[in-house]
């Protein structure tokens, strides 16, 4: 019986890699491997042979030394005499700001967008679709250099600001729109402020408290407590108190015209703001398109039982549709961000110094070590998608239907 | 494989042509046109004008080098580089030269590897600022918001300056001299920072020149000059001497009118040498004996070409001083041609 | 009963009443703005509101059209013929349009030749987007790319002529050879291609471009409009094979080319494009032979490619997964072998679904081809940012250029996607 089951033994023929599907792909995937093993080395050939007859080389050794330039928008520390690495690290944090930012921002646009769009009102929907297919349909890049254009060409100068008969003033004395950026107070932080700020995450946590114990009261004796209102209580009115009690540490410091510029406060400058806007409104439009998808996937009938069960138009919103719908809107949305993130290297085209501004542009630029830099920034982009892409994949597998 | 293919199909039509390896001066003399790369447009050195033709002073220095080598001065095809891209373009031989107004320092030479064939421009870094500023000196520029040229020496320099001074700036980087510019004229900068040179010609190309003033401060060396590739001597020595060719006609009154009269009249040896009819200096360079007589006739000698394009006369309104030739107590010297 | 029913009740009436016209709020543009317009209070303040924001926007917006100048030498001009109203300063247009389409070296003797490639395009994809244009039109698709090169850039007619007949060749022998096998029809038509190129190659005097009907024009000169949309044309027509063939070899049994796939495509699409202009600019010139020199536009054209070629392989992938799996295995079951199944049943299905994907793909890296602004290609973009806001005349005319810009990526992306939605409800055959 064993013979019966046996391969045919000792009869391999050469022509079998190409003839036996049991070998063939063996042959394919080693050609595979030789072709790109080959290409591989000519390329590498190629660069080590150009790099030599230049007499360069390539060593990461200049991310130690002085990077000499100044970066106007920085996080963390920084001057001149620092790093290399040490003006990557600022143009990361940049990056990772306004990434964040216009996340946010492009969120509130999307879904703001998204919902009135749907909207019974025929001119709110259609100025909505105009919107969406305005910003959808012409290149985010224009948008950075026009929304860029509008910040420096339009807005006053801090000059205008100067002056018995300034042509221009602050708003309410603390905020000042200036071509260069926009000025904000900042808090200055005065002794006893830890024991707010401490209170004040304290009823953050109550607030959530509350919540769940309307929750669980809801569930045990189906007494309805109202959550709107005792939720802002007891988020502000300990804070506010206790403000007082301290004798008001928490100052605020609001700029002022000194100079050439506005000194004081927080300085949003306007590369900044300029990238931030377009990329939220542009990334808008499309989270928009997602969010209508999303909210038209969950079926009519949802809502039409939701109303059955005697559901108010709120309710039925947040408890059955929005449910459902994010379960459609997510997965784009956060494909969303991580073209953002990735967009926000265009921040290049008005001198934002993000990763690609700093590592891939100034210090890429004094240095000349081209080839170090674009992969140094290759591979940081890279981290960045990968750990998205991540995320992404987790929270897939945990909203995936359960069939059972 | 496909794009392979496609690389294949695309060198067969032609597009991919050249070569960059040893010896630059026959690949310009086999392709028939030198590649040059230039600014992407600063007004007086490097700029396209409204039909497409490229006019300045580094321009000049171009067409010389294709009049010498290839006996045409429009034999020149212009490769528009940014502070980012022009060392790569020259390094990877997409361009045969570099005469984009860039200074000449230590590491661009010895870390880098590119050789400086010379100085055409004197330069040094000044500060233009509105007159309406009311400011009179950039030590008074503390708190001011600067616009630089990213990858350019002057960012540098300006970082050392204000530490220097221990006074305080915020920079506003920009690639390009037009965005500079823009910049500046909207006010979203208080002064604008780059060699002195540039900002005159800058300033020139202003609605209202009269308005804007440069500082006195000047902060640094600029010595800017044509630079080429280590490692081919050959070529270097081709555009090192066509520069000072020019220099060498001003310095003995050899002008693009009275060349041809000098090349046959002249007693004076040194003219002789230079023009090719005694010596074989041009040979020495693997050109013909004309190669300099091509150069000074299509383009004029440095005088010429710096009045024409950049001088007192022209909107950018620019004095010799620093360059004017050493006889007059400028800089430009040439070393003889013997 | 009825009867005395009728006769009884004297207050029932006997004849119908005349039709009345419904009232005035319950019908026409009344009932349609109460319906549309005013259905609730927040309902009627949002309508409102969304009046005001058109009307504030309109009245900046139509005065400053409507008052522009067309004609005028510089900006200064402008403001003088405007005289201190508000207009637009068109002029700028106007004069300086051929710089905004074809960039500004560009031989203007020669705007024509671009400008019957750009016709002739319509022609050339129409039976690509349309399929119920007769098939014959395809033959005139195939020649295109040729034409166009040659209109494009010029030169001897010679190279796009033998480009063409080694394409030609090499299909010819694909079609002898596919039947018994799809490599040695794939693998001998490459060679056959190549053969007849290198040989061609020879053959074409080095001096064919000299006197060439139509002259030669560099790579380097082209620019404006025409540059984004030959990138954008190009690199979408060029990586459409090449992201077929990622997205199979992503589906692939065999690991190792699964696994060469999987990394090409994640490293692309996790990077930013502008990541890879910066490879094209300065960085990839290192990866040729030393003695070669590619020029900036080609190797812009490569990682484009390769970066549109990404994408649209994950929506090809997105298609093939989507395909039930009683086709594969239908195709199985009938005996055919893996190049056939995948070229005759599985691709033309999944392709069929993908199209939209892929047009979606397309316009996006259509709008990302401003992008070569930023490494100093003179683009729409770089024309206005560089040359045209840097001369003396137009320093300042920002809105009128960068609307201009605006308006023609909106029209093109706009109706692309107008397209890419009727061909979705084309395709669609399920029956809803």
């Amino acid at each position: 019986m064993t013979t019966m089951t046996d391969p045919p033994q000792g009869s391999f023929r050469l022509s079998m890699l190409l003839y036996d599907t049991r070998y063939r792909s063996m042959t394919f995937q080693a050609i595979a491997l030789l072709t790109l093993i080959v290409a591989i080395a000519y390329l590498t050939n190629n660069l080590l042979v150009n790099l030599a007859a230049q007499g360069l080389n390539i060593s990461y050794g200049f991310l130690a030394d002085p990077a000499g330039y100044d970066i106007d928008q920085r996080l963390i520390e920084y001057d001149n005499q620092m790093s290399h690495s040490r003006a990557a690290l600022v143009g990361v944090l940049n990056t990772l700001l306004v990434a964040f930012l216009a996340c946010m921002m492009a969120t509130i646009f999307g879904v703001i967008a998204g919902v009135l769009r749907l909207s019974k009102n025929w001119l709110v929907s259609k100025l909505m679709a105009f919107y969406v297919e305005i910003f959808r349909n012409i290149p985010v890049l224009i948008w950075i250099i026009i929304i860029y254009t509008i910040m420096t060409a339009v807005l006053p100068p801090p000059n205008a600001f100067r002056g018995d008969n300034a042509t221009s003033s602050m708003l309410m004395d603390m905020f000042a729109f200036t071509n260069r950026g926009i000025y904000l107070p900042a808090p200055v932080w005065g002794p006893g402020s830890m024991v707010v700020v401490a209170v004040f995450i304290a009823s953050v946590f109550g607030v959530f408290a509350y919540r769940r114990y309307a929750k669980t009261l809801l569930y045990s004796t189906g007494q309805l407590l109202p959550t709107g209102w005792p939720s802002l209580v007891i988020l502000l009115v300990p804070t506010i108190l206790m403000y007082f009690i301290m004798g008001r540490p928490v100052g605020l410091d609001t700029p002022a015209l000194q100079g050439f510029n506005f000194r004081g406060g927080i300085k949003v400058g306007a590369p900044l703001i300029a990238l931030w806007f377009a990329l939220s409104i542009y990334t808008g439009a499309f989270i928009a398109e997602n969010v209508r998808a999303g909210i038209q996937a969950v079926s009519k009938g949802q809502t039409e039982a939701a109303g059955a069960l005697g559901l108010r138009p709120g309710r039925i919103m947040n408890l059955v549709v929005l449910p459902q719908a994010l379960r459609v809107i997510i997965p784009p949305l956060i494909s969303q961000y991580l073209n953002i993130t990735k967009n926000s290297s265009l921040a290049i085209a008005v001198g934002y110094m993000d990763i690609t501004g700093t590592l891939g542009g100034i210090t890429l630029n004094q240095t000349g070590r081209a080839i170090e830099c674009v992969l140094l920034l290759m591979l940081f982009y890279l981290t960045i998608s990968l750990s998205i892409s991540a995320i992404m994949n987790v929270y897939n597998n945990s909203v995936k239907l359960k069939e059972r | 494989m496909k794009k392979s293919v496609f690389l294949g199909a695309l060198t067969v039509a032609g597009l991919a042509a050249g070569a960059a390896a040893a010896g630059t001066l026959d690949d310009v003399k086999a392709r028939g046109t030198l590649n040059c790369g230039v600014t992407t447009g600063l007004v007086g050195f490097a700029a396209p004008d409204a039909n497409g033709e490229w006019k300045g002073f580094d321009v000049s220095v171009c067409r010389a080098v294709a009049a010498a080598v290839l006996g045409d001065a429009t034999a020149v095809e212009f490769v528009p580089t940014t502070g980012k891209t022009r060392f790569t373009a020259l390094a990877s031989g997409e361009i045969d030269m570099l005469a984009r107004n860039t200074t000449w320092t230590f590491s661009r030479d010895v870390d880098l590897k590119f050789t400086f064939v010379g100085v055409n421009y004197y330069d040094g870094q000044g500060f233009m600022v509105p007159k309406a500023l009311g400011v009179s000196s950039a030590k008074e520029l503390d708190g001011a918001t600067v616009c630089v040229q990213t990858g350019t020496t002057t960012e540098l320099n300006l970082a050392d300056f204000f530490r220097a001074n221990n006074i305080s700036y915020d920079p506003v980087p920009i690639e390009t001299n037009a965005e500079g510019q823009q910049q500046y004229l909207a006010g979203a900068c208080d002064t604008y920072t780059t060699d002195a040179s540039g900002l005159a010609a800058t300033r020139a190309t202003f609605e209202n020149p009269g308005e804007h003033a440069l500082l006195p401060e000047i902060i640094s060396k600029e010595p800017l000059g044509p630079l080429v590739r280590h490692g081919d001597d050959e070529w270097g020595d081709v555009v090192r001497w066509t520069l000072n060719a020019l220099i060498t006609a001003e310095e003995l009154g050899v002008t693009s009118a009275n060349v041809n009269e000098m090349a046959s009249g002249s007693t004076n040896p040194e003219v002789k040498r230079l023009l090719g009819t005694e010596g074989t200096l041009g040979e020495m360079l693997g050109l013909d004996a004309d190669w300099a007589m091509r150069a000074i006739s299509s383009q004029g000698n440095y005088g010429e070409i710096f009045a024409t394009t950049i001088g007192e006369e022209t909107p950018i309104a620019l004095s010799r001083g620093l360059n004017a030739q050493w006889t007059n107590g400028g800089l430009i010297y040439s070393p003889p041609f013997r | 009963m009825s009867d005395t029913h009728a006769h009884t009740v004297s207050f029932v009436r006997t004849e119908t009443l005349p039709e009345r016209e419904p009232p005035y709020a319950a019908s026409g543009p009344v009932k349609w703005m109460r319906e549309n317009l005013f259905a609730t209070p927040a309902n009627g303040l949002l309508t409102l509101v969304a009046l005001y924001v058109i009307y504030v926007a309109l009245s900046g917006v139509l005065p400053w059209i409507f008052n522009g100048v067309w004609n005028a030498g510089s900006l200064t001009e402008c403001r003088e013929i405007l005289d201190g109203t508000r207009g637009a300063c068109f002029a700028v247009l106007s004069e300086r349009w051929p710089q905004l389409i074809f960039g500004f070296k560009y031989p203007p003797e020669y705007y024509w030749r671009p400008t019957v490639a750009f016709l002739l395009l319509f022609v050339a994809v129409a039976p690509v987007l349309f399929f119920d244009l007769p098939r014959k039109l395809l033959a005139f698709t195939a020649v295109y790319p040729f034409i166009a090169f040659w209109l494009i850039w010029g030169g001897t007619v010679l190279s796009p002529v033998l480009a063409f007949v080694g394409v030609a060749g090499g299909a010819m022998v694909y079609q002898k050879l596919v039947n018994r096998s799809f490599a040695a029809g794939f693998f001998g038509g490459i060679v056959a291609a190549y053969v007849i190129w290198k040989i061609g190659g020879f053959l074409i005097p080095e001096t064919a471009s000299d006197n060439a009907m139509l002259g030669a024009v560099p790579s380097r000169d082209l620019g404006g409009f025409m540059l984004n949309m030959m990138l954008g044309v190009t690199c979408v027509t060029l990586s459409v094979p090449i992201g077929i063939a990622l997205a199979l070899g992503r589906q692939s049994s065999m690991p190792l080319i699964k696994w060469i796939c999987v990394v090409f495509i994640e490293f692309i699409r996790g990077v930013p494009l502008i990541t890879l202009l910066f490879v094209a600019s300065v960085m990839l010139a290192y990866f040729f032979p030393p003695e070669s020199s590619v020029d900036l536009f080609l190797r812009v054209v490569i990682m484009i490619t390769m970066f549109s070629a990404a994408y649209i392989a994950e929506v090809i992938r997105g298609g093939l997964a989507a395909l039930p799996k009683g086709q594969y295995e239908g195709a199985d079951s009938l005996g055919l072998d893996y190049a056939q199944a995948t070229r005759l049943i599985i691709l033309p299905q999944a392709l069929k679904i993908s199209i939209p994907g892929i047009v979606n793909i397309a316009v996006g890296l259509f709008k990302d081809t401003t992008l070569v602004s930023v490494i100093s290609m003179f683009d729409i973009l770089g024309m206005i940012r560089g040359p045209i806001l840097a001369s003396t005349e137009w320093n300042g005319v920002y809105w009128e250029l960068l609307g201009f810009a605006a308006l023609l990526f909106f029209v093109v992306c706009y109706g692309i996607s107008q397209y890419s939605q009727w061909l979705e409800r084309r395709l669609a055959t399920d029956h809803r």
